[in-house]
């Protein structure tokens, strides 16, 4: 394989993450801190990063280590060496972004089930190389990030009348006739509803 | 803790913070197992069975040796894989002494591993300061509210497979659209406590 087919394959293994294996829209995978932490675009960008930052190491360190760990016990290891990366992400954002942390609360340590982690080192990093499986994990956060990052948007906007609240570029849209319930729990279930619905239709022509 | 807050830490659990409608844990069996009333019956007892063990298991480690140590910083490790090895041993005692329930729960016990809800109950629990008796009483209440959406939402999926959905909506993206309108009605028991 020359250096060109290398380069390809790699950019390929990190796209696929964003649109055609779009861990939401397509695998379903993460559901549950998806609903959970999308009430505003900040949190979503923290929650996409911390995990994004798990799923790497993870995905790294797997990889190499795809030859010594035995294949019986291959689970057990994979979590405990997401559960490992976890705390380190738990640690540095208590110190350092203590506002997101509380935001995202239980969501932080419960990175370490999150089924993107484990799913992407069972199928992707225990087969391949280190480089492939960094692109993979790198396009795999992205994708998730992205898709945070757009349901905050939409939840922020309709429930909040504002974008990116409490940080700099935080914009007020509207004051009144917020419609809240996109922010309370129901909200976030609708709007998943409707992205996949959305999904189904114009992204995988399956419908 | 007085008994009359516990009822209420039970209640609360059931309906008013319920685990899949207002926390949002446990949605992947929520949508996955939800499709037959008694597939949602034996997920909701397997999830009630290891939720009870792994708050016991995880408030005494906390407890008897974490604090003690002050090795609080390892929590999440610690209780994934008490609850890994749980779950495991879990299912070994249930296949050797126990055919009937094995069978019964045998399929979703693997499942249960990466159940953000397991996890999730025992940090919660930490994060509220119960005692062990109001962290089991909670912990059961949990597990009903989960067991509750989950076979309220297998009802209503049994008799959605006969309804005309638009193609685009079949399966997925509907089921999120009904949790959402049961979260609607949930959040009406918001107003009681």
């Amino acid at each position: 394989m020359n250096a060109a087919n290398d380069k390809r394959t790699i950019a390929g293994e990190f796209g696929k993450g964003i649109m055609k294996e779009n861990p939401i829209l397509v695998l379903m995978l993460g559901c549950c801190p998806t609903l959970a932490v999308t009430t505003s675009a900040i949190n979503g960008i923290g929650m996409g990063a911390a995990a994004t930052f798990v799923l790497l190491c993870s995905n790294v360190i797997v990889s190499t280590l795809k030859g010594v760990i035995p294949g019986k016990v291959r689970i057990p290891v994979f979590i405990v060496i997401a559960a490992g990366f976890t705390t380190i992400v738990e640690l540095v954002m208590h110190a350092f972004t203590p506002d997101l942390y509380e935001a995202l609360g239980i969501f932080i340590p419960l990175i370490v089930v999150n089924c993107i982690i484990l799913g992407r080192a069972e199928a992707f990093a225990s087969k391949n190389g280190v480089v492939a499986s960094a692109a993979d994990a790198l396009g795999m956060g992205a994708g998730w990030t992205m898709m945070l990052v757009m349901i905050g948007l939409v939840r922020e906007a309709m429930g909040n009348g504002t974008l990116f609240a409490g940080t700099p570029a935080e914009t007020v849209l509207f004051e009144d006739d917020r419609f809240l319930l996109m922010i309370l729990p129901p909200g976030g279930f609708i709007l998943m509803g409707f992205i996949m619905a959305f999904s189904n239709r114009y992204l995988r022509k399956s419908a | 803790m007085k008994m009359s807050e516990i009822i209420l830490v039970f209640l609360g659990a059931i309906f008013v913070n319920n685990f899949v409608l207002s926390r949002f844990l446990g949605i992947c069996p929520f949508i996955g197992v939800s499709k037959k009333l008694k597939d949602a019956l034996g997920m909701g007892a397997a999830v009630l069975f290891v939720m009870l063990l792994a708050t016991v298991a995880t408030w005494i480690l906390s407890k008897a040796v974490l604090a003690p140590l002050k090795l609080q910083f390892l929590e999440t490790i610690m209780f994934i894989l008490v609850i890994a090895a749980l779950v495991q041993f879990v299912e070994i005692v249930l296949q050797k002494y126990l055919q009937s329930l094995y069978e019964a729960l045998g399929i979703y016990l693997p499942l249960i591993t990466t159940n953000c809800a397991i996890l999730g109950i025992t940090l919660i629990n930490l994060k509220e300061e119960y005692d062990l008796l109001t962290s089991v009483v909670h912990a059961a209440g949990a597990a009903a509210g989960f067991t509750l959406a989950l076979v309220l939402m297998a009802g209503i999926r049994e008799r959605l497979d006969l309804a005309d959905t638009p193609p685009a909506f079949r399966g997925a993206p509907i089921a999120f659209i009904v949790a959402g309108l049961m979260a609607i009605a949930f959040l009406g028991f918001a107003g009681m406590m």
